[in-house]
């Protein structure tokens, strides 16, 4: 021992080292730094569900989600913003999920490790494109002299969706043990069969989160739905081929009335679509749950 | 140079077969100047050998020696690795392994493979079984494949009952045997197995012995592992493997001595093996 003394001074572990007074302090400086940061970012959210529900909850009635919005003044609803988002989000997700799955499997089991980088970045740069330039492009290539249709706000969102889902897809297939792989390739079963019946089944509950969370986020996306499907009818429709109401839409037409009831279906639309984004991501998180199950084996 | 020749004889192209029960009168693999490496380095230089139809074969050594290399050599599985590089001829009952217009993957089916860890797949223990069979088109009868495949890995009597049950459920060594009763559903010709013992308690791991004790009247198995009691007791066919350094630092496989697993263990030819297998090597 580099300390002489007896054994009673040396295993005194009451006495104070020089400094650890000073240590003390600058840990628990931190330890509060850290609480309030926490506080506030829990208030925030407080706040915005506080504010939203305060304001919207008093309208929310079931004719206001069976009523489309009215023309004047009397009392409406959201009905026909609910069955355009619907339907928007829904051709939406039928454009960009397969196609962000395929490209995930080809990125986590075909690509040799350099290309899969390059379209990681690709991917990366894509999802980091604002939701405004997406939708003027879209407006430029496809709207322009078409006019608006809800399939060209689907493929607008559709773009914003598409890196998301690859990108998370990607990444649950990564985890994917590689002894999996090799077991089913060692019984004579070729690689896509491998990745159809054996990789893709494991990855499916982090599949689904990372899908629930994209659909969370552009059911929410406004930008891009001004340009390609915004000046739409107040009638309940399915006609695809025009432009439909949609949820975020209405909540900024609402928003933008003079009428004091339309505002306040404002914010209970906005209510809607940020309880739509809770439990969804309350579904991520069940799926995400399932998944570490179904791999545990428990 | 100097007498090649007698060194063939002694690495496996024995004068007579060594069990006097019919086994082994067949050479399965035939491997002459084997060298495997992985984007440029050698890892396993110049192994030549014989295994012989329904022998147990072990592969020992010291670890980083090559024998994983080497096994997955047999069933192409070094083919999913990026970089790695097979050289030297292969012969799989006179045909050449790495011939062209060989599909791998026929080769797999032909040449089922344990690994070192269980690696059920996160399905019902029934579905494990059967996919193989399913996807390679062996649908009639499934469900007495599934109980065949079961009985000849000894679980039937454990998991019979609970055969809708997730895998992943079983203990380490049930799942090893899943991973062997599976293999087997497919009817391979030949079981190569890495070390698939290694992660087991004592009696797991005897089970698994005796299991390989009774498959191998159906199946030629080529099994690495680091316990030479364990060669000693199952295999009828031993080689041994060392790391040999190289002038420039680099280090490789090689194949030392390959030999009945009673001349391996009482009177191995080589200086190295015997220091190996009496426990003297560092
Ligand atoms: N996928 C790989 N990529 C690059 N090098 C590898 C790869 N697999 C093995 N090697 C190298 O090849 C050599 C032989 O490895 P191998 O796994 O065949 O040894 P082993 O005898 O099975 O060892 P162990 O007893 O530890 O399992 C080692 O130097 C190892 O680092
Ligand atoms: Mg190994």
């Amino acid at each position: 021992m580099a300390t002489a003394g007896s054994a009673d001074e040396r295993y005194d572990i009451t006495r104070r080292s020089s400094g650890l007074g000073r240590r003390r302090l600058t840990e628990q400086a931190f330890a509060a730094l850290g609480v309030a940061s926490a506080v506030v970012a829990v208030g925030i959210l407080g706040l915005v569900l506080g504010t939203v529900l305060y304001k919207g909850f008093s309208q929310l009635s079931l004719s206001f989600f069976t009523k489309p919005r009215p023309l004047f003044g009397e009392s409406g609803g959201i009905a026909d913003a609910l069955v355009g988002s619907a339907l928007i989000v829904g051709m939406c997700m039928a454009m960009a999920i397969p196609f962000a799955v395929l490209v995930a499997v080809y990125m986590s089991e075909y690509a040799g490790p350099r290309f899969s980088r390059i379209l990681r970045v690709v991917l990366d740069i894509l999802n980091g494109v604002p939701a405004i330039v997406v939708g003027i492009f879209v407006f430029g290539l496809l709207v322009v002299g078409r006019g608006q249709s809800a399939i060209f706000g689907a493929l607008s969102l559709a773009v914003l969706m598409l890196p998301m889902v690859a990108r998370a897809t990607q990444e649950v297939l990564e985890v994917i043990p590689r002894s999996l792989r090799e077991a089913s390739l060692a019984l004579g079963v070729t690689r896509w069969r491998t990745t159809v019946s054996i990789v893709l089944p494991s990855a499916i509950g982090g599949i689904l989160t990372g899908v629930v969370i994209a659909v969370a986020r552009v059911a929410g996306e406004t930008a891009p739905l001004l340009f390609t499907s915004s000046i739409a009818a107040n009638q309940i429709s399915g006609d695809v081929t025009n432009a439909l109401p949609t949820l975020p839409v209405a909540i900024f037409a609402f928003s933008e009335s003079p009428d004091p009831g339309e505002q306040a279906a404002g914010w209970a639309a906005a209510l809607v679509l940020i309880g739509f984004v809770l439990v969804m991501n309350i579904l991520a998180k069940v799926f995400a749950a399932n998944r570490r199950k179904r791999l545990e084996g428990a | 140079m100097t007498t090649p020749e007698i060194d063939r004889t002694r690495l496996g192209a024995l004068a007579e077969p060594a069990s006097g029960d019919g086994r082994g009168d067949d050479v399965v693999f035939d491997v002459r100047d084997l060298s495997v490496s992985y984007s440029g380095n050698v890892a396993l230089k110049d192994a030549t050998l014989q295994v012989r139809e329904n022998y147990v074969t072990a592969f020992i050594g010291p670890s980083g020696c090559g024998k994983s290399t080497f096994i997955r050599v047999f069933n192409r599985m070094n083919d999913l690795i990026d970089g790695a590089r097979v050289e030297g001829t292969v012969l799989y009952h006179d045909r050449d392994l790495y011939g062209d217009g060989v599909d791998p993957v026929e080769v797999r089916r032909r040449i089922g493979m344990v690994f070192q860890k269980p690696n059920p797949f996160p399905k019902s223990i029934y579905d494990n079984i059967a996919f193989g069979p399913r996807v390679l088109g062996m649908k009639k009868g499934l469900d007495e494949r599934v109980e065949r495949a079961l009985q000849s890995a000894a679980l039937w009597d454990e998991v019979k009952d609970r055969l809708k049950e997730n895998a992943l459920g079983l203990s380490g060594g049930q799942q090893q045997r899943l991973c062997i009763a599976r293999a087997i559903a497919v009817e391979p010709d030949v079981i190569l197995m890495d070390e698939p013992a290694s992660a087991l308690d004592p009696i797991s791991t005897s089970r698994i012995e005796d299991l390989i004790h009774d498959l191998k009247r159906s199946y030629t198995i080529v099994i690495v592992t680091h316990n030479m009691q364990q060669a000693a007791r199952v295999a009828d066919m031993t080689a041994f493997f060392s790391v040999e350094v190289r002038d420039d630092g680099g280090r490789h496989g090689v194949l030392v001595e390959y030999d009945r697993t009673t001349k391996i263990f009482t009177n191995p030819s080589d200086r190295r093996t015997e220091d190996y297998v009496t426990g003297r090597f560092g």
